[in-house]
């Protein structure tokens, strides 16, 4: 288990703008109006994609047992993440203290039958509590087993979601990044007098493929990307994520302690972006050659970025006339506040409001600089606040996670979901043609009119009368 | 407003459309001890009766004037009255619809006045009813074959009010219902159970949910359909309350039985989707004056739900349709109304309703013309019989199967349809076959320079560069 130390180190995160505040992200969660996911489930999701390890759920079966494959992420290759694994403990293995026994039989059956290039246990509330040692686990598994076995120590109740989004990076950090050197570049690969840099991606979590749209860019431009944590990922490639010349971090900054990690330990430079929307996919491309620093490379990112903005913006014009002035109100986490309002506002839609619960203080500057000082920011998710506001506002579409979507559409409220269990991919350029098939799918959808209508019964009271024999028929033609 | 493309080639590959003598058969198979004959060859009938076995499962009672090369060239009128009467004598049927074929009608018979001869050489059979129609297979389509029927049976067999002296209302419960080709024995018993629901008492004509519904009976063997529309209740219809008709197709049955009954009808082009059945619920709260049972308000707001549900995956779907016209009218109007496209819409035959579908155009036409035209306007999801189902195949789409005939599915005749709920339950099965296998995925991308392990590498295409 661990200590509280370890627990406040972790919390204390100076890449975090929350770190200066009193109210942070990674406040303590309130009994009874509390809503999000725990540590371990931050943990889980943010390795999980890492799509050749096998991730071992250490746990009684509540933790694996509604969690396994229920993720949008996609593989190039293996599908091995997707095999939910867990020691499903007893209540004899508790009682008796055998669940470390069987954590070390479930790793010897995980590589015997699956052959991973590395296993990943994830603890839970159950057995940190009875005092398991992963770690020692972990270690004499691996020494056993002649497999890299990562402890990744995340019981539900260190905190919050967020948390065990860094205690996952922390792991990698510890346990796994630098423990390979890169391949050589693959024959044929070079391209004449062009340089290759190495870069990663942190946060990065290919939901639905979206990250496939922007790969092709960075490896035409001459990046190489070593690893994405953790979209498409594989073992092999999170070894060796130290010898980038730059890190870009993704999603939010749940995992900004690797980025600040892997700068302090072998001074590798990072920004912060997106690649949602065209405005931001550009700044991205654009900031990978600004901190490199390579001239050559900075001239061919402009053409790539006017090519590809030319080709979008010809192709986006029909469904721009669809969704102009088309308000919305935008319920996200973190970072992605921001940057889906850019992408919406390409498309000359209009953001009413947005959420702030997880952003940071300096998410929310960039919020009112792109919105403006009056901007509504809403801290309140409740589902009834969030209705509200749509009312109030006269929101066409709420754009939010999955779990919001049901709260929408029983208000019979157009709804785009943007979280992590959608399908549809809208990173990139190309992505931003599936984001507006989806606003126009739900927004033109006829369904609205038909589940708003009150029943032809209700309307006016029925007709009454006895003489049937005399009356014209009724022309009750199905329209 | 739909523009109607008529067919523009020589040749009809993989057919959609079947025979007006088949749908004629089956508007009589929904009787009780009823049998119909085909006045044609034995071929006409034996493919007939395939075809049904096929769909229902069931055995078929269906017969044959047995036209051969005599009474081909010479008249065949012998071979009706003589068929008359050996059914009537062997079976003792209540009803035998005799309709005609393509071969009897390019001969020249007069099947009506063949029955007026059967009447007045054999007055012993006067108590079995014997309704001619002509339905050769050159024109139209099972529907049309099957609306015809209907329309003789009522012309023929229904009492007008003046000579019986029926009075619409004396039977203060009673509706009739003229049912299309298009609702499925259970449509029909979930549209019993709605109007049932209005303490009203539903009188089915024909009634397939009553002799097609797959149920064991204790006759072992029967010549003619057990169970259907008993034919003496035809004589009640107009003392009923009101009259529903569903289908287009069956207008003019609707507008006939009115006329000679006085009973007034209402008219329903079809049962699918929310306004649809709004206007059925509506009709029945004003005839039966009852208030809406709770029971039906629930499922329309469970429909509702689905609507909500399965817009994401319905809207902007790419759907191609064959079927009959009163069918494909109806899916039209419910597809539509989630935010499909309807690319592609192939009907077997050309009726009036067709043009009031919300489509550019449908095509009179086959299932190779569905095939291509889904292929050139890149239909995501096909809707049609089981003959449609190697069309899907090819195309790499799913199909959903609906309409005649449905051979590799069992139960497929049983399947509800209409009402609220059978409305949600088509929903749901489109949005599964769109989850499950019209998701269009992002393919996904091999860099060159990925550090992918050894044993993946070979898959990585050199698409890049």
């Amino acid at each position: 288990m661990k200590s509280t130390k370890d627990i406040a180190e972790l919390l204390d995160e100076p890449a975090c703008e929350h770190n200066k505040k009193e109210k942070s992200g990674c406040a303590k969660p309130k009994p009874g109006s509390a809503a999000g996911g725990c540590a371990f489930d931050g943990a889980q999701i943010a390795l999980l994609p890492i799509a050749d390890v096998a991730h071992i759920v250490h746990g009684p079966i509540a933790c694996a047992g509604s969690s396994w494959d229920n993720r949008g992420t996609r593989s190039s290759g293996s599908e091995l993440y997707r095999i939910g694994m867990t020691t499903d403990l007893t209540e004899q293995d508790v009682v008796m203290g055998r669940s470390e026994k069987r954590l070390f039989h479930a790793i010897k059956q995980a590589i015997e039958t699956y052959n991973p290039p590395a296993v990943f246990i994830y603890n839970t509330c159950v057995p940190a509590l009875v005092g398991d040692d992963i770690n020692a686990t972990c270690k004499s598994a691996a020494e056993r087993w002649g497999v890299p076995v990562v402890p990744i120590d995340c019981a539900g109740f260190y905190g919050t979601k967020n948390l065990g989004n860094r205690i996952a990076g922390d792991a990698m950090v510890n346990h796994v990044i630098g423990t390979r050197d890169p391949d050589p570049l693959p024959l044929g690969t070079e391209r004449p007098g062009i340089k290759v840099h190495d870069v990663n991606l942190v946060g990065e979590y290919n939901i639905a493929g979206e990250f496939w749209h922007v790969l092709p860019l960075l490896d035409e431009m001459g990046l190489r990307v070593l690893c994405t944590l953790s979209g498409d990922a594989r073992f092999r490639e999170v070894q060796t994520m130290h010898k980038a010349e730059v890190n870009m971090m993704v999603c939010s900054k749940a995992m900004v302690n690797v980025a600040r990690k892997l700068q302090q330990s072998y001074g590798t430079p990072w920004f912060e972006g997106s690649f949602y929307g065209i405005t931001d996919t550009s700044q991205a491309l654009r900031d990978f050659a600004r901190v490199i620093n390579d001239p050559d490379l900075i001239e061919r990112t402009e053409a790539i970025i006017a090519r590809e903005e030319n080709r979008i913006r010809e192709a986006l014009a029909p469904w721009k006339e669809r969704l102009k002035g088309k308000r919305v109100l935008l319920f996200t986490g973190g970072v992605k506040s921001w940057s889906v309002i850019s992408a919406l506002q390409d498309l000359g839609m209009v953001v009413v409001a947005t959420g702030t619960k997880k952003s940071t203080e300096e998410d929310k500057a960039r919020i009112r600089e792109l919105m403006g000082e009056e901007t509504l920011m809403i801290e309140d998710g409740s589902p009834k606040a969030l209705l509200k506001v749509v009312a109030d506002y006269k929101a066409d579409i709420l754009i939010a996670g999955g779990r919001n979507m049901y709260t929408a559409l029983k208000a019979r409220i157009p709804f785009l979901d943007i979280n992590q269990e959608r399908e549809f991919g809208y990173e990139g350029y190309q992505g931003m043609l599936e984001l507006v098939r989806q606003l126009a799918l739900t927004l033109e959808s006829p369904v609205w009119e038909a589940v708003r209508a009150t029943p032809p019964w209700r309307v006016g009271g029925l007709k009454k009368s006895d003489t049937a024999v005399e009356q014209e028929p009724l022309s009750a033609r199905a329209a | 407003m739909a523009e109607i493309v008529k067919r523009n080639k020589a040749l009809s590959v993989n057919p959609l459309k079947a025979s007006q003598p088949t749908g004629g058969s089956l508007a009589c198979l929904g009787f009780d001890k009823a049998i119909p004959m085909l006045h044609g060859s034995q071929g006409c009938t034996a493919f007939a009766k395939v075809f049904f076995v096929r769909h229902f499962r069931e055995p078929i009672p269906l017969q044959t004037t047995a036209m051969d090369q005599a009474s081909s060239v010479l008249g065949a009128d012998e071979n009706v009255v003589e068929g008359i009467k050996n059914i009537a004598e062997k079976s003792n049927p209540a009803l035998i619809a005799v309709l005609t074929t393509g071969l009897a009608e390019t001969q020249g018979c007069d099947v009506h006045r063949n029955v007026r001869e059967f009447r007045v050489k054999y007055p012993e059979y006067n108590h079995v009813a014997v309704v001619a129609v002509n339905t050769p297979d050159f024109t139209g389509c099972v529907e049309t074959g099957y609306a015809a029927t209907l329309y003789e049976i009522v012309k023929d067999l229904v009492p007008d009010a003046a000579s019986a002296g029926t009075k619409p209302g004396n039977r203060q419960r009673q509706v009739n219902v003229l049912a299309s080709p298009m609702l499925t024995p259970g449509d029909l018993e979930a549209l019993r159970d709605l109007i049932e629901q209005f303490n009203l008492r539903p009188v089915l004509v024909p009634d397939l949910s009553d002799s097609l519904d797959g149920s064991l009976t204790d006759d072992d063997f029967s010549p003619v359909t057990i169970g259907g529309t008993p034919v003496s209740e035809l004589a009640t219809l107009g003392e009923a309350r009101a009259t529903l008709v569903v289908g287009a197709s069956l207008r003019k049955s609707g507008e006939l039985l009115q006329e000679k009954t006085g009973v007034p009808s209402h008219y329903f082009d079809h049962l699918y989707g929310l306004q649809a059945n709004d206007a059925l619920i509506t009709a029945l709260a004003e005839i039966s004056e009852m208030p809406v049972p709770q029971k039906i308000e629930r499922q329309r707001a469970q429909l509702q739900d689905a609507m909500l549900d399965t817009h994401f995956m319905l809207g902007q779907l790419r759907v191609a349709i064959a079927a009959d016209p009163d069918q494909l009218n109806a899916l039209i109007h419910l597809v539509h109304g989630m935010g499909c496209e309807v690319v592609t819409a192939i009907a077997a035959g050309n009726t009036p309703v067709l043009a009031t579908a919300p489509v550019d155009s449908i095509k009179i036409g086959d299932l190779e013309d569905l095939e291509m035209m889904a292929k050139e306007r890149k239909a995501q999801l096909l809707i049609g019989n089981s003959h449609a189902v190697a069309s899907a195949e090819r195309l790499g789409i799913p199909i959903l199967r609906i309409g005649f005939p449905l051979y590799d599915v069992i139960g497929g005749y049983q399947k509800t349809w209409i009402g609220y709920r059978g409305t949600r339950q088509t929903l749901f099965d489109l949005a599964n076959l769109v989850i499950n296998f019209a998701h269009e995925e992002i393919e996904p991308y091999y860099s060159p320079y990925a550090q992918k392990p050894e044993s993946e590498r070979q898959a990585c295409s050199p698409s890049c560069h």
